[in-house]
């Protein structure tokens, strides 16, 4: 019988060899799954593993997928930290790229550049009034922040139906639920010729490093954090823990809104009603994985990316459901989880008490 | 007055999807343990029982294969967060976002599928009164199964010793290993027990609902039977009856929609998942309500001997 025994410390080592092992038991898992269902498991992970960095345009798209997750991500990391359980970034996101389509909307070919200053402003504001909703419900009415945020993403997705089926459908679209498509002048400058990167990654990578030096180097920083480790000790220490709620929603908040711009004035250049396309659960495991550090996050955005990639190639290719990408990701989050275990405890031959 | 012999049908049909996976879910939090993963698992259910249908055309068999399927994700859930301490959060939202991808992934050769005739119920000749005939008499046996587990579990909650176990697991899991009770084998069987019932109602909803299946098709009601729980205040009745009116609810807009209401269908669907914010800030406004009933390890790890 195994018994676990807990460490006097936690293992570094396990820390870092954690999330690998929990890649090496995904793949597995994954391959023994494609052999039970009869497909090919070798062209199944060439699908998912190799494809998509094999080339540059590949590689593009890699990042393309991978800048708002890592975006959505950073700000969820402050939530799990400061024991915030916003799991509604996918409604923000929703609503972040609903009032940057609406900024949008209202440019001509007049318009200048800034226009795409102003999106991307609008992004951010209505994500965080999103999750300012879930916040100031937490906060006034201490309704569970879970559902309520979860709530709202069915709501989300509503509202922008509304908007796609209704007052902003594209009277040229041949009855398609879609806006027009965005003027060109809207579009987010792309970082290089031949693929679809976005100014959106730069951004993406200097959250990165904002939220490193928020994280570690900042007095608000580590207030933000102090509640979810050790509540009491907050309060001793006069941190407002209402102040570390508000502060973990706006952020994410305003990050999945941005996200949700920064698709709409990039790759999307249109609203319609597959604008929620996951980024906003995905990046919960993204945030674990990374192990809710910040340079850990891009490494697990875009490893979440390439399964992003996967599952669009596994239907293609493959003839296989585009959801694969949600089997593979929850699987990664469930082999982390176990074996996280391994960071805390020792696992030791003997019998269990 | 046929219109609303339906509606109330409707709404008896609809809440026992709720119902019983918002009671399975019951079981598991006053053992202590939240259990994100009931939308994925009623999903994986959903298809498990659809496709035992459609290949047996039995629907006990299908039932079963939903519970089955249910107890199985829910007992990896609950090796995960009671033997490796796994976060339950993170861990319930695992399954869930992989119970989303592996029901698709597993259906996707029964989107058109079709399931063999219903069979029409008549309960005692009572079917044929004027109103409450239709309203009350024409169900399935499991929207009757539902109101009895409620029974059931309220007489096993608190009034069987096994089930007074089941509470002090959830309250204070130290003093119950204290006085000896495996802890984490109750708790385990809790879960998987929660699981087998959410599985039925992923199979009720596939099978007998709808019945049909489509990706996804579960649409947040496992969000919204957790909710229930606290709604509830973790009172089985009261789930019953929370579960009843937000089958109402989600009834309410394809009757208003009948009725040709002039809003757009999209706020209509909003309804059940605007609803459940606003009871949830409702019940949780009064701290003690929440705090008096809650079991009090609710969410919390327990590991014997650290």
């Amino acid at each position: 019988m195994l018994r676990l025994e807990p460490r006097p410390a936690p293992s570094r080592a396990w820390t870092w060899a954690s999330p690998l092992l929990a890649l090496a038991v995904t793949v597995l898992i994954g391959v023994v799954m494609f052999a039970v269902l009869g497909k090919d498991p070798v062209r199944g992970l060439q699908v998912f593993f190799w494809e998509p960095i094999k080339s540059a345009y590949a590689l593009g798209e890699l990042g393309v997928k991978a800048t708002p997750l890592l975006l959505i991500a950073l700000g969820l990391a402050v939530c799990f930290r400061s024991n915030v359980w916003n799991i509604g970034a996918e409604g923000q996101f929703v609503i972040g790229a609903i009032a940057a389509g609406g900024v949008a909307l209202l440019a001509d070919k007049d318009t200048g550049r800034w226009i795409v200053v102003a999106i991307l402003l609008a992004g951010v504001l209505g994500g965080m009034a999103w999750a300012g909703v879930t916040a100031f419900l937490r906060d006034r009415f201490n309704a569970g922040e879970i559902l309520v945020s979860l709530m709202l993403v069915y709501v989300a997705i509503q509202v922008l139906g509304y908007l796609v089926y209704g007052p902003w459908k594209d009277p040229a679209g041949y009855n398609f639920p879609q806006t027009r498509t965005f003027d060109a002048v809207t579009q987010t400058p792309k970082l290089m010729v031949g693929s679809r990167v976005n100014v959106g990654a730069l951004l993406a990578l200097a959250g990165s490093a904002l939220l490193w030096v928020f994280l570690f180097r900042t007095r608000a920083g580590f207030a933000q954090q102090v509640g979810g480790l050790a509540p009491a000790a907050a309060r001793y220490a006069g941190f407002s823990s209402r102040r570390a709620l508000w502060t973990a929603l706006l952020i994410s908040g305003g990050t999945a809104g941005l996200a949700g711009a920064l698709e709409v004035a990039g790759p999307l250049g249109q609203l319609t009603p597959y604008v929620p396309a996951g980024y906003g659960f995905a990046a919960i495991i993204v945030a674990f994985v990374g192990r809710l550090h910040p340079f850990g996050m891009v490494l697990a955005a875009i490893l979440m990316s390439m399964f992003y990639i996967g599952g669009e190639l596994a239907q293609s290719r493959l003839g296989l459901p585009k959801s694969l990408t949600g089997v593979f990701q929850g699987l990664l989050l469930f082999a982390l989880l176990a074996c996280d275990t391994l960071v805390n405890y020792r696992v030791r031959v003997g019998s269990t008490k | 007055m046929d219109a609303y012999a339906l509606l109330l049908a409707a709404t008896l049909n609809a809440g026992t999807v709720l119902a019983l996976a918002a009671l399975g879910l019951l079981i598991n939090e006053k053992a202590g343990i939240v259990n994100l993963g009931a939308e994925g698992i009623m999903l994986c259910a959903a298809i498990a029982g659809f496709a035992t249908v459609v290949h047996t055309g039995n629907d006990w068999l299908g039932f079963a294969a939903g519970m089955a399927a249910g107890a199985l994700l829910a007992a990896i859930f609950g090796w995960l967060v009671i033997w490796l301490n796994t976060n339950q959060y993170a861990t319930g939202l695992a399954l869930s976002l992989f119970g989303v991808g592996f029901s698709a992934f597993v259906g996707i050769g029964y989107v058109q599928a079709k399931l063999p005739e219903r069979p029409q119920y008549h309960w005692l000749g009572l079917g044929d009164i004027p109103l409450i005939g239709p309203a009350l008499f024409r169900h399935h046996p499991l929207v009757y199964g539902a109101m009895l587990l409620a029974a059931g579990l309220i007489w096993f909650l608190y009034r069987t010793r096994a089930g007074l176990v089941l509470r002090s697991v959830g309250e204070s899991p130290e003093s119950a290993h204290a006085l000896g009770y495996p802890v984490r084998r109750i708790r385990l069987l809790a879960v998987v027990a929660g699981g087998a019932l959410c599985g039925l109602a992923g199979a009720y909803l596939s099978i007998i609902y709808t019945p049909l299946w489509v990706e996804g098709m579960v649409a947040g009601k496992g969000w919204i039977a957790l909710a229930l729980t606290t709604f509830a205040t973790w009172r089985p009745a009261r789930v019953l009856l929370g579960a009843y009116l937000f089958g109402g609810v989600t009834m309410l807009q394809f009757h208003l929609q009948g009725q040709g209401v002039q809003v757009p269908s999209q706020f209509l669907t909003m309804l059940p998942y605007l609803a459940t914010i606003v009871v949830l800030a409702l019940i949780s406004r009064n701290p003690t309500w929440i705090r008096v009933n809650m079991p009090a390890s609710l969410g919390k790890p327990f590991h014997p001997g650290s």
